[in-house]
C-alpha cells in the first residue's frame, strides 16, 4: 500500500455518504468523475484543497433527481418479517434469564427516573393552562432602578399602571389588578377566624378563569367592601348556611359575601381563600396614603391584562414603553420600568422578586433531565457492553439470516426492533418503581406537593412511551451497528473466528465512564451530607439548645408571658423581635462618626434574652434601663460592629460608653458581645446591635425548656396559648428545628442526590457482574488448563479480578478528584462558614462501592476457579 | 410543447456531445464547453443537465470500460439520439428562419 501523501483520496466518510443517498444507475460514473476531478485539483491545488471541494461536490450533488428512491420493498420486507424478528427476541430473552434480566431492571430503574422528570417538567408546562385565555395572557412586571442600588426585577408593580392602562390602552382587551398581603381576623357573629385574602379589581373573573358557585362574576368584586370567598373558605367561616349575602367583620369595617368561588387548581401559580374587591383597598389605604398610588410604590401589586384574539404584545409594549417616559418624570433618581411576561412563563421562566406561586428556571430542568439522561445512558452502556459481548451467540443466526437475503438494513432493524421491545418491557417495570419514586419525591419535602400534582395526563404517558422508544434506539444503535456488520460467509465457516474481543476497548471505556458517575454521585451524598449536618452542629456562638420560639400575633404577650413562667418546665423567659441564624435579617443605618453610615443587622431583645441564648458579653453588661418603645438609650453590640466604625481601636473596654446614632437616636454602648451568626452559613459575619425592647407584639417569645417528659410540657404551652388566643393556633418551634429548616433545601438536595447514586450504583453494579459472569463463562477453559497445569485458586481469581480492578481504580481516580473540585470550586464557594471535604466522607462512599464490587467479582471469579477442570475439559 | 423544447443551455450540452463524437463523457464535455465559451462549466450544473437530456430522450447513454484513472469506476459516454438531432435540427432552422427575416442594416445601425 502507498503512503497517502504519495497518493491522496479523497475523504473516506464523503464517498460513504455519496454511495448511501445517490441512486444506484447514477453512482458509478459519478463517483468515477468526482474522482477524476479530485486528482486533477490534486495536481492543480493541493491535496488539501481538493479534498475540500470533494467533500463540497459531494453535497452539491445532493439533489432531487440524484437521491436514491426509498426502496419500498424493504419496508415490506421489515414489516412481514416483524413476526419473526418478535420470536427470535423472544427466544434469546428467556434463553438468557440473568442478562435479560441484567437489561430490563436496569432499564426500568433507569427510566423510572427520567419518567419523574417528565411528570415534573409536564407539570411546570401545565401550569396556568385552564385558563380560557391562556395564550394571550400577560403580567406586567417590573424592573426597578434605584441610583446607587443594583436594578430588581419584580413581578409586582404599581397601581398607577392599572390607572393608566384604563385610559384606553390601544392592543389591550382587558386588565385586572391584584394586591396581596390582606390578613386579618374575620369576625362572624360571636365567632372569629382569621383569614388571608387577596384585593382583586372587577375585571378579575373577566381576565381569569376562576368560575364562581355562586354571584355574578360581572357584579361580584365591583362595590367597596364585597368579598368572594372559595368553596372551603365559605365551610370554614359559614359552615352549611348559605354565605351570599352574609356579613363579614374585619375590625371595624363590614364586608359582605357576594360571591363564592371554586377553589383554584392545583396548577395555577395563583391561589386565594378569599377575594377582597379592590375598591375597598381604595377606600382604606387609597384615600389615606399618596403612596398607594405613587408610580414607585411596585411592590404588592399586579396587574393581568389579555389582549384581543390576532393581537399583538408589542403594540401593547409600546404603549407600555410611552407610559414608562411620561411616568419616569415623575420620580427622582429612580427608573421604574414596565414590561409584559406571558402567562405561560410565570411558573417556568425568569426568576422574578416578589413572585407569586412557584417559580422554575429553564436551566434546573435542563439540569434535571442531563442526570435522568446520565442515569439512563448507564442502563444503555449495560445493554450495549452485554449484547456486544454475547454476540457470539446470536452471529449464527444474524449469518443464516444474511445467506437468506437479509440486507444489512434490515439487520439493523432487527436488533433495532428488539432493543425497543426490550424498552417497552422496561417501561412496564418502569411505571412501578415510578409510582414508588413519585411517593419518595413528595417526602422529600412539604413544600413539593403544593407546587407539583405528578398526576398522569395524556401528553405525559405519550412522553413516557416516547422516552421508552428513545431509550430502546439508544441502547440498541451499537449492538445493531455492530451485529448488521457480521460477515456471513466468515460466520457459518467459524463462529470463533468472529473477534468478541475485539471492542474491548469499549466496553471498557463504558464501564469506567459508569463507574465514575456513580462514585461522583456516592461522594457527592456523602460530602453534602456530612456538610449539611455541620451546618447544623455549627458553633454559632450562642445557644440553641431546648429554646422553644413562640410567634406572637400582634397582641402584648405580658400575659402569656406570665402564664408560661408559672409553668414548672420552663426555665427562662425572654422576648425577641425575630430569630436569628436562620435566614432573616433586620438591619438599620447606623452612625458613630458624622458621614460614616453604615446598616447595621439587629435584634430588639429584653434582658433576659443574653443569658437565656448563652451570648458572650466581652466586656460590659447586659441592659440596665427597661425603657419604654423608642426611649431606649442603650445598645449591645459585636466585635464587627467595633472592627466597622473603629471604636476605640477595636477595644470592647475601651468601647463602653461610646455613643451610636441609629436612625434619629443615640445609643450609648453599654456591652461588647464576643461574633456569633447573625445570618446563615452564606453571610459573612457583619456588624449586628441588640437594642432593647419589653414589648414586641409580632416577634417571639424565647423559652427555655427542661422537662422529661416533652409532650406534657407542649400541652400545657398550648393550654396557655388557647386561653391567652382564640383565634390563632400556637406557632412553637424549637430553635433546632428552625435551624434544620433554615437548610432544608440543602437536605432536600442531599436526599435527591442520594436516591440518584443508589440508582446509578444498582445499574453499575448489574451491569458489571453481567460482565464478570460473561467473562468467567468465556474463559473457563482457560481457567481448567490453567488449573490443571498448577495454578492456585488465589492466582486464578487475582488474574480473573485483576482487569476489573483496574477499571474501577481509574474510575475512582477520575471521580473523586472531580467531586472535590465540584464541591471546592462551584457548590460551597456560596458559603462562607462551612467544614472542610473530609477525607472520610470522599473515600467513604467510594470504598462501599469497590467493596460491592470486588464481592460481586470476587464470588463469580472464585466460583469459576474453584470449578473441577476435568469436568469443564471433558465436555468437549 | 414542455418537454421536448430545448433550452439555450442543454442546446449547447448536446451539440457539445454531437462535435465530440464517440469521447463525450461527462467531464470531457466540461473542458469541451469551457473551451467553447470560455466560461466555466460546473460539473454539477452538466452533469444535471445530461440527466435531464436523457430522461426527455434526446440523448442515450450506456457505460464504457473501467479506466484505473478513475478509480476503476466507468465512464458513461452519450450520444446524441434520433429525437435529439430532430430537436437540435430545428432550433438550427428556427434560428436561421429568424435570421433571414432580418435586413441587414438593422443590427448594422446599433453598432
Amino acid at each position: 500500500m502507498k503512503k497517502p501523501s504519495q497518493n491522496p483520496q479523497p475523504p473516506q466518510w464523503a464517498t460513504r455518504f455519496l454511495r448511501w443517498y445517490c441512486r444506484p444507475r447514477l453512482l458509478e460514473d459519478l463517483e468515477g468523475d468526482l474522482y477524476e476531478y479530485f486528482l486533477r485539483n490534486v495536481r492543480d491545488k493541493g491535496a488539501r484543497r481538493a479534498r475540500f471541494i470533494y467533500m463540497i461536490d459531494v453535497f452539491k450533488f445532493l439533489r432531487p433527481y440524484t437521491l436514491r428512491k426509498i426502496e419500498f420493498i424493504t419496508f415490506l420486507t421489515h414489516f412481514m418479517m416483524i413476526g419473526s424478528y418478535l420470536k427470535t427476541s423472544r427466544r434469546s430473552l428467556v434463553r438468557n434469564k440473568l442478562f435479560s434480566f441484567i437489561n430490563i431492571i436496569g432499564l426500568a430503574v433507569s427510566m423510572s427516573v427520567g419518567l419523574l422528570v417528565i411528570s415534573i417538567v409536564n407539570d411546570l408546562r401545565s401550569y396556568d393552562d385552564f385558563h380560557e385565555k391562556k395564550d394571550r395572557m400577560y403580567r406586567v412586571i417590573t424592573r426597578h432602578e434605584g441610583a446607587g442600588q443594583s436594578p430588581m426585577n419584580l413581578a409586582s408593580t404599581s397601581v398607577r399602571i392599572g390607572q393608566r392602562l384604563k385610559e384606553n390602552v390601544p392592543g389591550v382587551e382587558d386588565f385586572t389588578l391584584i394586591r396581596t398581603g390582606f390578613s386579618g381576623d374575620a369576625q362572624i357573629g360571636k365567632n372569629t377566624f382569621p383569614l388571608e385574602a387577596v384585593w382583586a379589581d372587577r375585571s378579575f373573573f373577566k381576565v381569569f378563569t376562576f368560575p364562581l358557585v355562586a354571584g355574578d362574576p360581572r357584579t361580584a368584586l365591583k362595590e367597596p367592601f364585597s368579598l368572594v370567598i372559595t368553596e372551603k373558605t365559605a365551610e370554614r367561616l359559614f359552615g352549611k348556611s348559605n354565605p351570599l349575602g352574609q356579613t363579614v367583620r374585619f375590625d371595624t369595617l363590614d364586608y359582605q359575601v357576594t360571591g363564592v368561588a371554586k377553589e383554584a387548581p392545583a396548577l395555577s401559580h395563583l391561589h386565594f381563600d378569599a377575594l377582597i374587591s379592590f375598591a375597598s383597598a381604595d377606600a382604606t389605604m387609597g384615600k389615606k396614603d399618596n403612596w398607594f398610588y405613587a408610580w414607585n410604590s411596585v411592590w404588592s401589586n399586579y396587574v393581568y391584562l389579555t389582549i384581543p384574539k390576532g393581537g399583538s404584545p408589542a403594540n401593547v409594549q409600546r404603549a407600555l414603553d410611552r407610559i414608562n417616559a411620561e411616568e419616569n418624570k415623575g420620580v427622582e433618581h429612580l427608573k421604574v420600568n414596565v414590561s409584559l411576561q406571558p402567562m405561560k412563563e410565570i411558573a417556568l421562566g425568569k426568576d422574578l422578586s416578589n413572585n407569586i406561586g412557584p417559580e422554575t428556571e429553564p436551566v434546573t430542568l435542563w439540569i434535571l433531565g442531563g442526570l435522568a439522561l446520565v442515569i439512563i445512558l448507564s442502563a444503555c452502556f449495560n445493554y450495549t457492553n452485554l449484547s456486544v459481548a454475547r454476540s457470539l451467540r446470536r452471529s449464527r443466526e444474524v449469518g443464516v439470516r444474511k445467506i437468506i437475503g437479509a440486507h444489512r438494513s434490515h439487520v439493523l432493524g432487527q436488533f433495532m426492533a428488539e432493543s425497543v421491545m426490550i424498552a417497552f418491557l422496561a417501561l412496564l417495570f418502569s411505571f412501578g418503581l415510578y409510582l414508588w419514586l413519585r411517593k419518595e419525591f413528595f417526602a422529600l419535602d412539604p413544600h413539593i406537593a403544593k407546587i407539583f400534582t405528578l398526576e398522569l395526563s395524556f401528553r405525559s404517558v405519550l412522553y413516557f412511551i416516547a422516552l421508552a422508544a428513545f431509550t430502546g434506539l439508544l441502547a440498541g444503535f451499537l449492538p445493531a451497528v455492530f451485529f448488521s456488520k457480521i460477515n456471513a460467509m466468515s460466520v457459518m465457516k467459524d463462529a470463533g473466528g468472529l473477534k468478541i474481543f475485539r471492542h474491548i476497548g469499549l466496553r471498557k471505556a463504558l464501564i469506567v465512564v459508569q463507574y465514575t458517575l456513580s462514585l461522583i454521585f456516592i461522594a457527592t451524598t456523602a460530602v453534602g451530607y456530612s456538610q449539611y449536618k455541620g451546618f447544623l452542629n455549627f458553633d454559632l456562638g450562642f445557644n440553641t439548645e431546648n429554646i422553644l420560639n413562640i410567634k406572637l400575633r400582634g397582641a402584648d404577650a405580658t400575659v402569656l408571658r406570665d402564664e408560661l413562667a408559672a409553668i414548672p418546665e420552663v426555665k427562662q423567659l425572654s422576648r425577641s423581635s425575630m430569630v436569628t441564624s436562620v435566614g432573616s435579617m433586620f438591619g438599620d443605618h447606623t452612625k458613630y462618626l458624622p458621614g460614616d453610615s453604615a446598616l447595621v443587622w439587629m435584634n430588639a431583645v429584653d434582658e433576659h434574652y443574653l443569658p437565656i441564648h448563652q451570648h458572650q458579653l466581652l466586656a460590659g453588661t447586659n441592659f440596665t434601663t427597661r425603657p419604654e418603645k423608642g426611649k431606649e438609650t442603650e445598645v449591645i453590640v459585636n466585635q464587627q460592629l467595633l472592627k466597622r466604625f473603629n471604636i476605640a481601636d477595636r477595644d470592647p473596654r475601651k468601647a463602653l460608653g461610646k455613643i451610636l446614632t441609629v436612625g434619629k437616636q443615640k445609643l450609648t454602648i453599654v456591652g461588647v458581645l464576643k461574633d456569633f451568626h447573625y445570618g446563615t452559613m452564606e453571610n459573612k459575619i457583619e456588624p449586628v446591635m441588640f437594642r432593647y425592647s419589653g414589648s414586641e407584639p409580632w416577634g417571639y417569645l424565647n423559652l427555655q425548656i427542661a422537662s422529661n417528659d416533652l409532650t406534657a410540657t407542649m400541652e400545657k404551652i398550648a393550654d396557655a396559648w388557647k386561653r391567652f388566643d382564640k383565634v390563632h393556633p400556637l406557632k412553637a418551634t424549637f430553635y433546632d428545628d428552625q435551624i434544620e429548616e433554615a437548610y432544608s433545601q440543602f437536605s432536600v438536595m442531599v436526599k435527591a442526590i442520594g436516591l440518584l447514586a443508589f440508582l446509578a450504583i444498582c445499574i453499575a453494579s448489574l451491569g458489571l457482574f453481567g460482565m464478570v459472569v460473561f467473562t468467567t463463562e468465556t474463559k473457563l477453559k482457560e481457567i481448567s488448563i490453567r488449573k490443571v497445569l498448577g495454578a492456585s485458586e488465589p492466582g486464578l481469581v487475582y488474574l480473573l479480578c485483576r482487569g476489573f480492578l483496574t477499571l474501577l481504580g481509574i474510575a475512582a481516580l477520575i471521580a473523586l478528584p472531580a467531586t472535590y473540585f465540584l464541591f471546592d470550586k462551584l457548590l460551597l464557594t456560596r458559603f462562607v462558614y462551612h467544614q472542610p471535604i473530609g477525607l472520610p466522607e470522599l473515600l467513604g462512599g467510594a470504598l462501599l462501592v469497590m467493596l460491592l464490587a470486588v464481592v460481586m467479582i470476587g464470588s463469580q471469579t472464585a466460583k469459576a476457579a474453584r470449578s473441577n477442570p476435568a469436568k469443564v475439559l471433558k465436555s468437549e | 410543447m414542455k418537454g421536448t423544447n430545448l433550452g439555450e443551455f442543454e442546446e449547447l450540452v448536446l451539440l457539445t456531445i454531437a462535435a465530440l463524437g464517440r469521447e463525450a463523457y461527462s467531464v470531457a464535455i466540461c473542458d469541451e464547453l469551457e473551451r467553447y465559451t470560455g466560461r466555466s462549466a460546473k460539473l454539477g450544473v452538466v452533469h444535471a443537465v445530461l440527466n435531464r437530456l436523457e430522461e426527455k430522450g434526446l440523448a442515450k447513454s450506456q457505460l464504457g470500460d473501467a479506466s484505473a484513472t478513475r478509480g476503476g469506476k466507468r465512464k458513461r459516454y452519450y450520444e446524441v439520439s434520433h429525437a435529439g438531432k430532430v430537436a437540435l435540427t430545428r432550433a438550427k432552422e428556427l434560428r436561421e428562419s429568424i435570421w433571414r427575416n432580418i435586413p441587414g442594416f438593422n443590427l448594422e445601425g446599433s453598432l
